[in-house]
């Protein structure tokens, strides 16, 4: 019976004796940790995908209240910009929302294939042996690396053999535009309705050899709207879509300037 | 005489095919795309505009650094426009398009003294070796003048000139060196003098007999040069792997021979440097083996840069209907091109035409452990993929995938016929892509 005893007091003083350290360097240790911080992470997708240039949800909770803006979560678009902005008692500015536009169109019928690619079927090991099987070399290579980097399921290789982004779907994070070895993918306001669909930097004689809706360079376009187009390195850019005219986009020989239809 | 062989590798059938047959001269089309880009480094600055009437030899690109190279007019003509062309390697780059003027017999002054050949001093072989566009061409177009200035704390003992050739079916340097002995040999003795080596090893494989007995005869009255009979296995050639054979020492990685106290050229380049020394005559041409079941009449050929490979293919009577692969350089670490219209340039040591191309689908790797032992460069290729597959890149890189050089060994071992070269090729990429991003 005595032993018993002498177990539990012994056992007791020594829980005794360390619950009190506990608690001294609960108290003396304390971080002080902004419980705004919790209360953001709360309202943050959790996707923990990058597009706010942090490297996941904590670390961009943390960088708000330190003073980042709020308005970077491209996946929770406005609504969550203005949880945010109501924890932190400031405004949320309005915010764009950005998607990932494919810039080619050149499929299996419009762009030339002038040999047949049997290596490892992924874009990059594609792009090193010289360039897959088409003759352009700026094109879509169409064997889905994109497709694999997208967390969400918003870009895929349609059956024409070109990637194609669900605007519908995509949060704008740009992983895509990282994995493309191509470099062919960009992020681009969802209001801007008017792109040119290519990045071919060849000249004319050899961009419209390689395919049929490839950027020349001719300028056309950019004649007839001069302030929102602009022709570099013979590819043309939309500078801003609300100024380019019909015109320039009936008035280009290939076809790849484009209006995309309204949004649904 | 020496005999050497080199630890693993392989033996792939040598079907050097062109052995016996002599280099002929290639008529020049009317028509040529000289490349500005032919070489390792910068790219060189085109010093020629449209309608420009150049001489043959005659500069046509300016060197833009010091990696990089001259590119001189292989004929006598007129410049047509600056194009882009598709170069081997599948991408379109400028190129110098030129129309022959085949009356026209205007040679371009040299832009070196010329001046006889015994009283050249070091610094006028690099010169020379500079202004005439000279580079490696045992295939990796490294810049000659950049080889032969070893930083001045390093003392060069020994000179090995590479006549290994140990692709199967290249004959450009065996051709070479049995037609031009006498041009090699002197060539090798200006780059004896511009790196100040003691020793000259000249090692060729013993599927040349001919070539070994032609040097050994010459040698053999020669002090300190020797010749090196090695046994024929592929890729005795590559240049870490000569060293490693012939003097025993082993480049560090990442390193590069002159940490051993060591240079190294290929026949083909010295050959180059004696023309330009002794002639004049910058680096406009070169030795090409046209090869493969896919042409009638396969040959070896000195043709002018520039020159389409569809042409060359035409001359060689090829199948053109049947062809399905065509390859530039060597069948193991050649390129394969896309379409005929691609220029042979500085590294085109060979034209391969194959009426069949070899296609397996890859099966499961059996962990046999073939491709480790071929590897020279000491790498376990399986594992190396396996990693790159999983995309553990921080593993990638501590099993040494920096180190491959692409000789192909492992994926021509590999009884499921996966293509290791091509993802390491990939996990270099993705590494180096990585790094840039970071």
């Amino acid at each position: 019976m005595g032993s018993v005893v002498a177990a539990i007091m012994t056992m007791g003083a020594i829980g005794l004796f360390f619950s009190v350290i506990i608690s001294v360097a609960y108290q003396k240790l304390k971080v002080e940790v902004d419980p705004r911080v919790e209360e953001i992470l709360d309202v943050l997708p959790g996707a923990n995908c990058g597009a706010c240039g942090y490297p996941g949800c904590a670390n961009y909770a943390d960088a708000i209240v330190k003073g980042a803006p709020v308005n970077r979560c491209s996946v929770g678009g406005m609504e969550v910009a203005e949880a945010i902005a109501r924890i932190m008692g400031v405004s949320a500015e309005s915010m764009v929302r950005k998607v990932a536009r494919v810039r080619c169109r050149g499929d299996r019928e419009r762009a030339v294939w002038i040999s047949e690619y049997v290596g490892i079927q992924s874009c990059a090991a594609a792009h090193l042996a010289a360039g897959g099987g088409k003759l352009c070399n700026y094109g879509c290579l169409g064997f889905g690396d994109c497709e694999r980097a997208c967390p969400f399921g918003a870009i895929r290789v349609n059956e024409r053999g070109v990637a194609e982004v669900d605007e519908n779907v995509c949060i704008g994070c740009g992983l895509c535009v990282q994995t493309c070895p191509r470099g062919i993918i960009t992020l681009e306001p969802v209001d801007k309705r008017v792109l040119v669909f290519c990045v071919s930097q060849d000249s004319g004689k050899v961009a419209k050899k390689a395919c049929k809706v490839a950027c020349i360079g001719c300028g056309l376009c950019a004649k007839k709207s001069p302030d929102a187009i602009v022709v570099e390195n013979n590819c043309a850019r939309v500078v801003d879509a609300d100024k380019v005219t019909d015109e320039s986009i009936e008035k280009c020989p290939t076809g790849a300037i484009v209006r995309l239809g309204s949004r649904n | 005489m020496i005999e050497r062989a080199l630890k693993g590798g392989v033996h792939p059938d040598e079907c050097k095919l062109t052995a016996p047959s002599p280099i002929e001269n290639f008529p020049c089309p009317e028509r040529l795309y000289v490349p500005l880009q032919q070489h390792l480094g910068r790219k060189a600055r085109p010093m020629v505009k449209k309608g420009d009437v150049i001489a043959k030899g005659q500069k046509i690109g300016e060197a833009d650094g010091f990696i990089s190279a001259n590119i001189h007019s292989p004929v006598a003509g007129k410049v047509k426009s600056i194009d882009k062309v598709m170069l081997p390697n599948g991408v379109f780059d400028d190129a110098v398009v030129i129309d022959v003027d085949q009356e026209s017999n205007s040679v371009a002054e040299p832009t070196w003294p010329l001046k006889p050949v015994d009283d050249l001093t070091p610094d006028d072989i690099r010169t020379i070796a500079r202004e005439a566009g000279i580079v490696g061409l045992g295939g990796a177009t490294f810049p000659t003048a950049v080889k032969l200035s070893p930083p001045e704390n390093v003392k060069i003992d020994t000179l090995i000139i590479n006549g290994a050739e140990c692709e199967p079916y290249l004959t450009a340097d065996h051709r070479l060196m049995l037609e031009h002995t006498d041009e090699v040999i002197r060539g090798a003795e200006l780059v004896r003098r511009a790196v100040g080596a003691e020793k000259v090893f000249v090692g060729i494989e013993k599927n040349k007999p001919d070539a070994i007995k032609k040097f050994d005869g010459i040698l053999k009255r020669k002090d300190g040069w020797e010749v090196v009979a090695l046994k024929s296995v592929y890729p005795q050639g590559a240049e870490k792997n000569l060293i490693k054979v012939i003097t025993g020492r082993e480049v560090p990685v990442g390193g590069l021979p002159f940490n051993v106290n060591v240079a190294i050229q290929n026949v083909g380049t010295v050959y180059s440097l004696y023309r330009a020394a002794s002639e004049g005559i910058p680096l406009i041409e070169r030795v090409v083996t046209v090869s493969g079941d896919g042409v009638k009449k396969p040959g070896n050929f000195r043709i002018p840069f520039g020159v389409m490979a569809r042409e060359v293919l035409e001359h060689c009577e090829a199948r053109f209907g049947e062809i399905e692969k065509v390859i530039f350089g060597g069948p193991m670490m050649g390129m394969s091109i896309k379409g005929y219209d691609v220029p042979v340039i500085k590294s085109t040591s060979g034209i391969l035409c194959f009426v069949k191309a070899v296609r397996r689908e890859p099966y499961g790797c059996l962990n046999c452990g073939r491709c480790v032992e071929v590897c020279t460069l000491h790498i376990a290729p399986t594992r190396v993929v396996k990693l790159v597959r999983a995309a553990k890149w921080d593993e990638v890189k501590k099993a040494g995938i920096m180190n491959c050089m692409e000789c192909g060994c492992c994926a021509y071992v590999c009884p499921s016929k996966i293509p290791l070269v091509q993802w390491i090729r990939y996990g270099k990429f993705m590494l180096r892509k990585m790094e840039a991003q970071r």
